[in-house]
């Protein structure tokens, strides 16, 4: 006997044959199936492996409670792991494996397992691999060393290497009504929020609306449920203001009424449409939310209640019912309360024998009686499941009298069945709520807990609020013909044979915890419900203890003598089921990270610029030409600098428009240095201090007018000075009449530098003169460039002669081409960031690498900068005596004595073969220097000056470079600036 | 979470940065005082319920608000321009 496609019936299209392969065997089922309903209209009943005992296991659900029948699907070259056979809808060419089993599904060697019996209690791991407490393999390492074989026998499935090729993508939603669940009650309240014009967006995880009418066996209005489940989808999906979302698991409830959901949008189809993504994440902004998210059936614990072919009552209901799907061809029913009574009248009606109906409680409800009678079978009250047999499905059960809480030795009978169909009452699907709400509170009636009290704009509607029928889903408008049956169970969770050493009873099936698991927590004291999920992890699994969590919060306050409303429940934690990372990232990676492209941009890269990424912008690192590697290019252009005149693209710096009466004030506070002495048209290099006293940014600033400042900060932290600035003023210093604006995309810069720089400015700018009376060392001057206005400074970070022109970055790339025209006399080359830095290496100045959150000024040798005139941000702490330490990392200069290069992060060993814990310091930057011809670097070493003229070592293990170095000064050509004077 | 800008309206928590504690007073500028300054740069008092702090809109119009905010429920209790309430 084995499950089987019932003769007719379902809401499968027969018509439509679906191949699939599980396992590699080629099966077939049809449109409209899961794969877990195809797997049993195939005989399948074996579908995975446990976690822990290796035993075997089938569907327990039909739904994403699904603890056991976990499969990965293989797409291409891409596996999933984990996923609920019973989440799997067919597809024609969809190929599944069985997880956790070697060598086979069938043939399992891990299974010896499950014979060292109580072996692999709860703590096991913790309490036999903690190892030896003397010896090689003590503690811990005893622990890593064991940790290899045990993973390998433990788990669940094998993730693949690939690169998942799939794209995802992201939304947000919003709306004055989000309904989650379609069910009765989900519909009802979509329809009423639609009428009163609001917009409605209506979220459900399966793939068709309706929830349990699309299996449940109700007369709405004098119609089949059906009817009405169609006529209300229709109405709904007529209307503009309603969105239907099917797919769709809202997983996570967040601040002011913000649902995180995934909607899975082609994971059902064998290949994606063009342009298609597999998941789409929502973030839904609602108004108001309706939890309508239904019902959980649970189990009842008894020994041997993992076989395959044991199921929730109303899973089996929905296989023959949705499914066509007949789980067992002979089955019996046990149960504590009368849902399950609906769910055998339903698997006889598809074509089922059912032989036993097995009631723990004496006395059962006239509605339940006049159900039994039609399902057929025997009625057995005041009995239970007590034991079960069957190597890799069920064979037989075993039942005995059952009163008052305990078993009745004697009269024990057995039943030969194929499946088992088990219910141990319903518990609301409260996990929404509880990330939005106080504590849950146990109802005792329902033996469940129910919603808790919002903290957040939300409602509940039937199922959910522990209103299990359909008619209570509807409301009083709407007439429904059902079964009055009793949804209250009796408060039976656990069938626990006395005297004698049964059966393992599961409570977590996915995570292999056991009844006694729970007890033996409770034993050795891990009593609060936090601590028994970590030392069990009860409901930590996949399916995070949809099932499990109740019993086993029953069977522990049972252990303790407490009732379950004293015991409490863990907090239900996002997301609700498993979410894709995918999803998450969407393209918030990759292609859709914004690009800066500076004016010259495409000129750069048409003269065969190496383009670098430094930070969102895009910039000329060399200028390779056919054969050469990029030291010999940076080499070659820094030369062209010394030599002659070269041009490099500065448009990335930050500029900020400093403007108002206050604008001197506010530099004076905001600089280490005095900005208020700078006469107009002239420009100053400043430095800012974080308000702990280290250093933080540097860069000019020009003052253009008596109230109108341009200030440059570096690349990299024009954005964090903006924010610097706008913080003072807003919170600080409220009072200074002064504004600051980021003007840096409104302005293209290009640096000329070397000695003949004068000499291109001279042949191409009009209306000024630009010698040296004109335009001395940090003068402004003002201009045409080919008839583009430009304002030029004479400044230099390269230690040569040099200007920095600007003009309006529209006019960008016409003052660089009249620039490069002007130079061709005089040969000048354009220079990238490579020679942009060996240029100021060999200068000494400091960059981001040195100014690192970690140095003062004083580490920097930028003392001279400190007014002490003044107050200003830093100043009251850059004087600390842990910044003013002999001992302080303080800037230096590196020279390799072996003639090899250098690299960035190295460390500066006193002695060679040290390893680098015994650091005094790390090189910041490195290039060759073509002015000195020897590789060099600036470090930030211990003790700075005073280790001038001392020789000391490189210590890079990383990439395996060792040797002498020389400490020298940082200002390694031209200390006294003669050439950018002249 | 929603911060109601006063200006641009409620937007997106992804629209602020969190520009610090908004208890705190600056020292004198020329003061000297080395316990007044670290007690400014490093001291925070870790509160548990009503907190009052600024945040940038630094996606939006990119003024500093004062924020009175529940660190327990992250409920919002008011919000200003900065200028028109810091010390």
């Amino acid at each position: 006997m084995s499950p089987r496609r019932a003769h007719n019936g379902g809401r499968i299209d027969r018509s439509t044959t679906l191949r699939f392969t599980f396992d590699g065997t080629a099966m077939t089922g049809h449109a409209g199936d899961t794969l877990a309903s195809a797997l049993l209209a195939n005989g399948i009943s074996l579908i995975g492996r446990s976690f822990k005992y290796h035993r075997p296991r089938g569907v327990f659900s039909a739904g994403i409670d699904e603890p056991n029948a976990l499969v990965t699907v293989i797409k291409g070259n891409l596996r999933e792991p984990n996923v609920p056979a019973t989440q799997i809808e067919l597809y024609d060419g969809l190929t599944v494996e069985s997880q956790n089993r070697f060598p086979s599904l069938a043939f399992d060697i891990g299974a010896a397992n499950g014979l060292a019996g109580n072996l692999f209690a709860a703590g096991f791991y913790y309490k036999t691999f903690m190892g030896p407490v003397a010896g090689p393999l003590k503690g811990t390492r005893f622990w890593m060393f064991c940790e290899h074989f045990i993973r390998r026998a433990a788990g669940l499935g094998r993730a693949g290497h690939e690169p998942d090729t799939d794209r995802y993508e992201k939304m947000y939603g919003f709306c004055d009504v989000l309904v989650v669940g379609s069910g009765p009650a989900g519909l009802t309240a979509a329809r009423d929020a639609a009428a009163d014009g609001k917009k409605v967006f209506l979220a459900e995880q399966e793939p068709e609306l309706g929830g349990t009418l699309r299996w449940k066996s109700a007369a709405i209005d004098g119609r089949p449920a059906d009817d009405w489940v169609a006529s209300t989808l229709a109405e709904l999906a007529a209307l503009p203001n309603v969105t239907l979302l099917p797919r769709t698991t809202v997983w996570g409830y967040y601040d002011d009424n913000a649902l995180g959901a995934l909607e899975r949008v082609c994971d059902h189809k064998a290949h994606a449409a063009i342009g298609e993504p597999r998941h789409r994440h929502w973030t839904i902004r609602a108004k108001d939310v309706v939890l309508a998210t239904g019902a959980f059936e649970r189990p009842i614990v008894f020994p041997g209640n993992d076989r395959p072919g044991i199921m929730l009552a109303s899973a089996a209901a929905r296989y023959a019912t949705e499914y066509g799907v007949l789980p067992g061809e002979r089955i019996a029913i046990f149960a504590n309360n009368d849902s399950a009574y609906e769910a055998a009248l339903s698997l006889k009606d598809a074509g089922a024998e059912i032989a036993v109906i097995i009631d723990v409680r004496a006395g059962v409800s006239v509605a339940a009686r006049e159900l039994a009678r039609e399902a057929g079978g025997e009625l057995l009250l005041g009995y239970a499941v007590t034991n079960t047999s069957g190597a890799r499905r069920l064979r037989e059960i075993e039942v005995q009298p059952f009163a008052d809480g305990k078993i009745r030795e004697g009269g024990t009978r057995a039943f030969v069945v194929d499946c088992l169909a088990v219910s141990g009452g319903w518990s609301p699907a409260i996990h929404l709520a509880s990330q939005a709400g106080h504590a849950p509170q146990w109802d005792e009636a329902l033996q469940a807990f129910l919603p808790p009290a919002p903290t957040q704009r939300w409602t509940g509607a039937g199922a959910f609020t522990g209103a299990f029928s359909t008619a209570a889903a509807l409301g009083d408008d709407i007439a429904v013909n059902e079964p009055e049956i009793e949804y209250d169970p009796a408060p039976v969770f656990e069938i626990r044979p006395s005297g004698r050493k049964s059966a393992k009873a599961f409570v977590d099936l996915q995570h292999d915890v056991t009844a006694s698991d729970i007890r033996l927590a409770h034993r050795e004291g891990f009593r609060s419900v936090e601590h028994l999920k970590r030392y069990t992890t009860l409901g930590m699994a996949t399916d995070q203890g949809k099932s499990s969590n109740v019993p086993g919060l029953a069977i522990m306050a049972a252990a303790r003598g407490l009732p379950i409303s004293q015991v409490g429940t863990t907090r239900f934690r996002p997301p609700f089921s498993g979410v894709s990372l995918g999803a998450l990232a969407a393209d918030r990676h990759g292609h859709f990270k914004p690009e800066r492209l500076t004016p010259m941009h495409d000129w750069h890269v048409a003269r065969g610029a190496k383009m670098y990424a430094a930070g969102l912008w895009h910039r000329p690192m060399i200028y390779g030409t056919g054969g050469e590697t990029v030291e010999q290019a940076y080499v070659r252009e820094a030369r062209a600098v010394r030599e002659t005149v070269g041009i490099v693209d500065v448009s990335t710096l930050g500029k900020i428009a400093v403007q108002g009466p206050d604008a001197a004030e506010f530099l004076d506070r905001v600089y280490t240095n005095m900005f208020s002495t700078l006469p107009v048209n002239k420009a100053r290099y400043g430095l800012m201090l974080r308000e702990e006293g280290i250093a933080f940014d540097d860069g000019t600033t020009w003052r253009l007018g008596e109230h109108d400042f341009l200030m440059t900060t570096t690349t990299a932290n024009a954005g964090k000075v903006m924010q610097h600035l706008e913080y003072y003023l807003d919170c600080v210093w409220p009072e200074l009449r002064v504004h600051v604006t980021s003007v840096t995309d409104q302005w293209a810069g290009a640096a000329v530098a070397g000695p003949n720089a004068r000499h291109v400015l001279e042949s191409c700018v009009d209306g000024t003169r630009v010698d040296n009376d004109a335009l001395p060392f940090m003068g402004i001057v003002r201009g045409e460039i080919g008839g583009a206005p430009v304002t030029i400074c004479r400044l230099s970070f390269s230690g040569e002669l040099a200007y920095e022109v600007y003009c309006g970055a529209g006019h960008g790339q016409h003052v660089w081409d009249a620039l490069m025209a002007a130079g061709r006399t005089f040969e000048i080359v354009p220079y990238g960031l490579e020679a942009l830095g060996t240029l100021r290496i060999e200068k000494g100045h400091v960059t981001g690498a040195e100014i690192d959150g970690r140095t003062s000024p004083r580490d920097l040798y930028l003392d001279w900068m400190l007014s002490k005139k003044k107050p200003y941000v830093g100043s009251a702490m850059v004087d600390r005596e842990g910044l003013l330490a002999a001992d302080r990392i303080r800037l230096v200069g590196i020279v390799a004595l072996d003639d090899r290069p250098l690299n960035g992060g190295a460390h500066i060993v006193e002695r060679l073969g040290e390893e680098p814990r015994g650091s005094i310091g790390h090189i910041t930057a490195f290039c060759f220097s073509p002015a000195l011809g020897k590789y060099i670097a600036l470090a930030i070493v211990k003790g700075g000056k005073a280790r001038h003229g001392q020789r000391a070592y490189v210590s890079d293990p990383v990439r395996n470079r060792f040797g002498p170095v020389e400490i020298v000064s940082h200002h390694f050509f031209d200390p006294e600036g003669s050439r950018m004077h002249g | 979470m929603l911060i109601a800008c006063p200006y641009c309206g409620p937007r997106d928590l992804s629209e602020f940065t969190y520009q610090g504690d908004a208890n705190r007073t600056r020292p004198n500028p020329m003061s000297n005082d080395q316990s007044a300054w670290n007690a400014y740069v490093y001291e925070r008092v870790n509160t548990a319920g009503d907190h009052r702090e600024f945040w940038q809109h630094s996606g939006g119009c990119r003024a500093h608000l004062v924020v009175i905010r529940s660190t327990l429920t992250h409920e919002i209790k008011s919000v200003a321009f900065a200028r028109e309430t810091a010390k």
